[in-house]
């Protein structure tokens, strides 16, 4: 059985009639504050054109009374196009169409009651009072639930709305430009080119990254921002935020705080800056983000990581992927493992399938919702001190073999950080990862700080001169990566001087 | 934090993978035929057939005897301790009958369950103890595959917290101990259908569960791609009183796997846990249409669901063996169908097909 509710639905319903019963009435309306008409009971109901929303009911006693009730198996829908849409909906049975079963007839526009049940061949009528009366008390029946359901974390909407902006992000040939530097990395990267660590010229150089054409569109589908570059404005006055989302990326802010040390380890550490995370990405979201970051830090060494060093940093991983989707922002989950040290390639990836194991276990303890997150993790690569070398097909194997075995499908994206791999280098490598032969069901793209930021800001060096062919520098590597993350990029074939220069620092710190 | 001691060389691991692989190859599914007497028990009083061990071997042979084309459909059959050991008519045993058909024959290798205390009547599963020796010899005896059945449920309080670790600790034990014998473990922690919950927490609860289990394989340095998972389809309680199409099950499967089995994992058959013969393949069939990406294969590995038909035809006869094989070879094909999404609904078989097979609270 179906309900409607409100006076007429709208023409472009499904009116196809297959067996089903379907009842017009009008309820009795109570106005909200905001103008909202609502039902004088519990109710989820829908905006705009028939979705509905189905409750799991008992059904009523056979009664004699005037007004039958359904049959048996009924299930009660509920629409009314002139209705809004309640914060916490209800979870549905599944994504299906959003068609009540059994289809539809209307049999609208009258006050009077009319409905068809299946297994009940004949109309008929009752004063809406009645029905109203028994349908109330239908409605008000106690449902026997015998264990409280979950707490669904998010609504349907809130949802459908991460999910979107997660695969915006990692549209096929697109990939993420991290430009996070904090004010101390910033100063180790204009000092290597001979530049004061001002706001200024850390605006300068966003501003010549920014200024690239719509060459990136096609191959950059989202920019991570510092708090300090997200209030900041280009020389016409017109704000980071704007220019990026004008053409089309999806604006992203870190929200970490730094690393903190783990007392009894071996040097290990946590991160924070989950104190008033709520309302940090409230604001957030407000000037103009729709995704964060968040970057834990782990180590290869004798006895690193250590279960402590794994667990709590996964848990905080997963405390703030939770807050950033309470506040409709995309959480991009960073667990990096430090390629620091002189461990072999099937260490790293041992180390890394522990690591992201605990981490998508503690995202499912804390009910994150897994399609609206992505991972950034490191690619599986031997200690930089490893004597000896891989190619890189055998780190795109390695890579994709320990994401099948940790990353549920359900995962939009990965977008690996570079992790002072050289220019070339990350190119070609997410590159093989991209060709790699085993299945992949999730996009393999980049999130890369350095790797596309090396050459231009080489280019640049603090002259605003420079600035032109700066931003050429970037729309290249990016253009490069773009293609990568398609398995598509035929390698440079030149010993281009930053492409090529490793731009490994040890134990770095962003 | 030690180094990586390899539980596997990478011939075990290329050994265990194919076999993985072949059981769930081209739409083929498992054959579950490895009840315990007790339950066999079950099964026979309800066509009014005494439970000998002759019975039992009876009726596991015409399964087994049918047309080599069960191949095409059929890639293993999970077998019980004493049929691994029965003959048929001929004197020629069962398994090298299987494995001529290019069957994979596997071993059921838990004993049962037991009660977890203080708890809402959880129960964990036992078999650990000198695992490994009757894995060795149930190797050299032909088999190349295991089963281990975990039991949770939805209830007051359930599933707890301690059942959910305890049994996914087990099953992960039992699929270390598997693997270092050469056996692919098939691990399947089945969420039961009794209560009166819906499909929405069902799925919540299979969500949980599955990734419990991933984290303790994980946590066992268990080699996913030498596995295969048996889970219950993610539908609404025996009780409730929401009906769901097969899509929704699907949407509802499909969506829980998807946030918890990594792709690693070769394939996923699907135990039919009390669904009518009919529902069970209408589901399966719905599950390898549902749109979302789906790594693995979807397949089945179906008791009740495949063999129901054919019990009810047999009766306990031997002249009704064309009529058993038949009702045998039907099934087995619209389940290798429903596999690879294939499968046309006929309109309404015999009434063994969609009579439901629930049995509360069912232990194999």
């Amino acid at each position: 059985m179906v309900i409607v509710y409100g006076d007429s639905p709208s023409s472009d319903q499904d009116s196809s009639p297959t067996a089903s019963t379907v009842l017009c009435i009008r309820p009795p309306w109570q106005e909200s504050e905001q103008g909202h008409f609502l039902p004088r009971w519990p109710f989820r109901w829908c905006l705009g054109s028939a979705r509905w929303e189905e409750d799991s009911l008992q059904p009523p006693p056979r009664s004699r009374q005037s007004v039958t009730p359904p049959h048996r198996r009924a299930s009660v829908g509920v629409a009314s196009p002139r209705t809004p849409v309640l914060g916490g909906g209800v979870a549905r049975a599944g994504r299906g169409r959003p068609r009540p079963p059994g289809g539809v007839t209307y049999l609208c526009g009258s006050r009077s009651l009319i409905y068809r049940s299946r297994g009940w061949n004949r109309s008929c009528r009752g004063s809406e009072r009645e029905l109203f009366l028994w349908l109330r008390s239908y409605l008000a029946a106690d449902r026997t639930v015998t264990m409280p359901h979950s707490y669904p974390a998010l609504s349907a909407e809130q949802k459908k709305e991460l999910s979107d902006i997660a695969l915006r992000i990692v549209a096929p040939g697109k990939g993420i430009l991290a430009a996070d530097e904090s004010v101390g990395s910033m100063a180790k990267r204009l000092s290597q080119i001979g530049v004061e660590n001002t706001e200024e010229n850390r605006r300068l150089y966003r501003q010549v990254l920014f200024s690239a054409d719509d060459r990136v569109k096609k191959c950059i589908g989202g920019v991570i921002f510092f708090h300090e570059t997200l209030y900041q404005k280009d020389d016409n006055g017109v704000p980071f935020v704007r220019t990026i989302q004008d053409k089309g990326i999806v604006v992203g802010i870190k929200v970490d705080k730094g690393v903190v040390p783990l007392a009894g380890t071996d040097g290990e550490t946590t991160t924070q800056g989950l104190d008033g995370l709520s309302e940090r990405c409230a604001q957030y979201k407000k000037d103009g983000a729709d995704f964060a970051k968040w970057r834990c830090v782990l180590k290869i060494s004798e006895r690193t990581p250590s279960a402590l060093a794994i667990l709590e940093n996964a848990n905080v991983l997963a405390r703030y992927a939770s807050i950033c989707q309470q506040n409709g922002i995309v959480p991009i989950v960073e667990p990096e493992i430090l390629p620091d040290g002189d461990h072999d390639l099937k260490r790293c990836q041992y180390v890394t399938e522990k690591v992201l194991a605990a981490v998508y276990k503690a995202l499912s303890d804390h009910h994150v919702y897994l399609e609206g997150t992505l991972l950034k993790p490191n690619m599986v690569t031997p200690g930089h001190a490893c004597a000896i070398k891989y190619s890189p097909e055998e780190i795109a194997m390695a890579t994709v073999t320990a994401l099948r075995r940790t990353v549920p499908p359900a995962v939009p994206g990965v977008t690996f950080l570079s992790g002072g791999q050289s220019e070339e280098e990350a190119s070609l490598n997410l590159n093989a990862i991209n060709r790699c032969p085993l299945p992949r069901p999730w996009a393999l793209t980049f999130s890369y700080g350095r790797a596309l930021q090396a050459s231009a800001l080489n280019a640049w060096r603090g002259q605003q001169d420079n600035a032109g062919a700066a931003t050429e520098e970037f729309i290249k590597r990016a253009e490069v990566n773009g293609l990568a993350a398609q398995g598509k990029y035929e390698g440079s074939g030149e010993d281009g001087g930053a492409a090529v220069q490793s731009l490994y620092i040890a134990n770095h710190a962003y | 934090m030690a180094h990586q001691f390899p539980a596997l060389t990478s011939e075990q691991k290329k050994a265990l993978s194919e076999t993985a692989r072949r059981i769930v190859a081209n739409g083929k599914g498992i054959l579950a035929a490895d009840e315990s007497v007790g339950t066999m028990g079950n099964r026979l009083q309800r066509i009014k057939v005494e439970n000998t061990e002759e019975n039992r071997r009876q009726f596991r042979e015409l399964l087994f005897t049918v047309d080599s084309s069960i191949s095409q459909s059929i890639g293993g059959v999970i077998l019980f301790h004493e049929t691994l050991y029965q003959k048929d008519g001929q004197g020629k045993l069962f398994r090298d009958i299987l494995k001529e058909k290019g069957i994979v024959v596997g071993i059921k290798l838990d004993q049962g369950v037991a009660p977890l205390a203080g708890t809402n009547k959880e129960t964990t599963v036992q078999g650990l103890d000198g695992l490994s020796e009757r894995c060795a010899q149930y190797k050299k005896d032909g088999a190349d595959f295991g089963k281990w059945r975990a039991v949770l449920k939805i209830d007051n309080q359930c599933p707890s917290h301690l059942a959910i670790q305890e049994n996914a600790n087990t099953l992960a034990r039992y699929a270390s101990i598997c693997q270092q014998n050469g056996l692919v473990p098939i691990v399947e922690p089945e969420v039961i259908p009794d209560g009166s919950h819906d499909m929405e927490h069902c799925q919540y609860v299979t969500e949980k569960v599955l990734a419990a289990v991933y984290k303790a394989l994980n946590d066992h340095h268990v080699y996913l791609e030498g596995t295969l998972l048996k889970p219950n389809m993610v539908t609404a309680g025996h009780a409730c009183t929401k009906k769901y199409t097969p899509e929704q099950v699907a949407m509802a499967t499909v969506t829980a796997l998807h946030r918890t089995v990594p792709a690693a994992v070769p394939g996923i058959c699907f135990l039919s846990g009390g669904m009518s013969e009919e529902d069970a393949t209408l589901n399966l069939n719905a599950i390898n249409l549902c749109p979302l990406p789906k790594p693995w294969k979807l397949s089945f590995s179906y008791g009740r669901a495949l063999q129901a038909s054919a019990l009810a035809a047999w009766g306990g006869k031997a002249e009704n063996k064309k009529a058993t094989q038949e009702a045998f070879m039907k099934r087995a094909l619209a389940n290798s169908q429903a596999a690879k999404g294939q499968y046309v609904h006929m309109g309404s078989s015999g009434s063994a097909s969609t009579q439901s097979l629930f049995t509360a609270s069912y232990t194999y």
